[in-house]
């Protein structure tokens, strides 16, 4: 069976210079869980927005199948959901309802229609009760539901969480992980994490300078790092 | 923030709340239209039309005295140009024009403090406003919140540091120290704007906001645009009336 996501050879540059991917190689296939493990700056983020063609850079990548220019975006942006690391970026709509129904109607789907997934996906991460707030009203952990919900919506073949455990207290990263876990998509989480990777991750990639300089289980990959926090720098010992 | 107070206004659900959105825009419209055109017994005629205004607001349940803070945004760039109007030697254009002014204000904040902004956007695109137009006002309400809220965080970082708007104003290069804040603000404020509209691509985005409700103009708005626009028609032809035309 064909992976879901197939990456050859991908190399990214910023307007600014920066080399951000320098031949990055990555497979995902149906039903897993990958985790990317990486120092700030090593390109993490920059490789999954490439995913759904919101960054284009050179090298192949194939999503479903389907190679990422400009003629297939729409449609890998309806299998490619991104959560992104800081909720408010995402939430921008009035009332939480709205905000969830945003990539529905932009799909084209009926308002009604729309506003019942909308609905039913606030109920999977449970938080249809703030159907009708407005989204800055929310606690962090909230809001990242509600910016789950707007993704899952979608019924996206994949799910992209970025940091998802950022700002997030010990019981709000708990009680994420086990919405993560119930959630049916292939992910592919971003994360320096490693307590919440290994209870969610059948694998873990490690991104350094651009590149992908280890993989395998969480524990694999974790066992062989140096890491060191108190320099931001997680240095990858062979 | 002023427009996260404006946008809990406009989920109320008053009669007026409930109105089509194209109904409060026609109307808008005569009003503006018979304020902009008012010039014989403007006294008469903008006092009408404030307290017309003001009802409009009671009736709509929202804050009046908020309200009437809030219109008056718009007053220091009226009064600019009403001070060159009186330079110039017009006075009472320069009267006219911050009275005119101000009656506008008060007007589109009433239709805006009581449609939420994705319901007007829907509703000024039924009524042939370009989508450019439309596109520009919904990304420039969104962007107002990104730069408040940074705004805010920086205010509140610097005055964890001792800094205050006195010691701004005592310090050597005050002006200095304003700009280089200012840049940093928008800065700040154009990084999220990226990820922001980032955000929005990801989810679909083709440049065109859809709204989650479906318009519909019934018979009560067809009353209430009707009887919205004759209403300030009346109070103007009624000032105008009681003062005798110049010889």
């Amino acid at each position: 069976m064909a992976p879901l996501i197939e990456v050859r050879g991908l190399r990214f540059k910023y307007e600014d210079g920066t080399a951000a991917l320098n031949g990055v190689d990555f497979q995902l296939e149906a039903g897993e869980t990958v985790a990317l493990f990486g120092p700030n700056g090593s390109g993490k983020t920059t490789f999954v927005l490439h995913l759904n063609g919101l960054l284009t850079g050179e090298g192949t990548v194939q999503v479903c199948g389907l190679p990422v220019n400009r003629k297939t975006i729409p449609q890998l942006r309806r299998k490619v959901g991104i959560v992104f690391q800081d909720s408010d970026t995402q939430l921008f709509m009035p009332t939480v309802l709205e905000d969830v129904a945003f990539g529905l109607l932009n799909l084209g789907i009926e308002h009604a229609a729309a506003l019942s997934r909308a609905h039913a996906a606030l109920e999977t991460v449970g938080m249809a009760r703030t159907a009708s707030r407005a989204p800055y009203h929310l606690s962090a952990g909230e809001k990242k539901r509600v910016a789950i919900a707007g993704i899952i919506a979608m019924e996206p073949e994949i799910l992209v969480l970025d940091e998802p455990t950022a700002n997030l207290d010990p019981p709000g990263q708990r009680s994420l992980a086990e919405l993560i876990a119930h959630l049916p998509q292939a992910k592919i989480l971003v994360t320096h994490d490693i307590g919440f990777a290994q209870a969610l991750c059948h694998r873990a990639v490690f991104f350094q300078d651009g590149v992908i300089a280890a993989g395998g289980t969480v524990e694999e990959v974790v066992s062989r790092l140096d890491w060191d926090f108190s320099v931001e720098r997680s240095k990858f010992r062979p | 923030m002023h427009q996260a107070v404006v946008e809990r206004w406009s989920r109320g659900n008053s009669l007026l709340h409930r109105r089509d959105p194209r109904a409060k825009i026609g109307a808008l419209v005569v009003f503006l239209v018979a304020l902009a055109t008012a010039h014989r017994g403007l006294a008469f005629t903008a006092a009408g039309l404030l307290i017309l205004l003001a009802c409009g607001f009671i009736w709509a349940r929202v804050p009046l005295a908020g309200a009437m803070a809030r219109a008056g945004l718009v007053l220091p760039f009226a009064i600019v140009f009403a001070l060159i109007s009186w330079a110039a030697g017009d006075p009472g254009r320069a009267v006219a024009l911050v009275i005119k002014s101000y009656l506008s204000a008060f007007a589109v904040l009433l239709v805006v403090s009581t449609t939420p902004l994705p319901v007007l956007l829907r509703g000024l695109e039924m009524t042939g406003t370009p989508q450019f137009v439309l596109l520009v006002a919904q990304f420039l309400y969104r962007y107002l919140f990104v730069i408040g809220r940074e705004a805010e965080q920086m205010s509140r970082a610097a005055a964890a540091r001792g800094a205050s708007a006195r010691k701004w104003i005592a310090a050597s290069g005050p002006f200095r120290a304003a700009a280089g804040a200012l840049a940093a603000l928008f800065a700040r404020s154009y990084a999220r704007a990226e990820h922001i509209h980032r955000a929005m691509l990801a989810r679909c985005f083709q440049g065109h906001f859809q709204t989650a409700q479906n318009l519909r103009f019934c018979r009560s708005d067809a009353v209430f645009v009707l009887a919205a626009s004759l209403i300030p028609l009346a109070v103007r032809i009624a000032a105008e009336r009681a003062l005798p035309w110049p010889r």
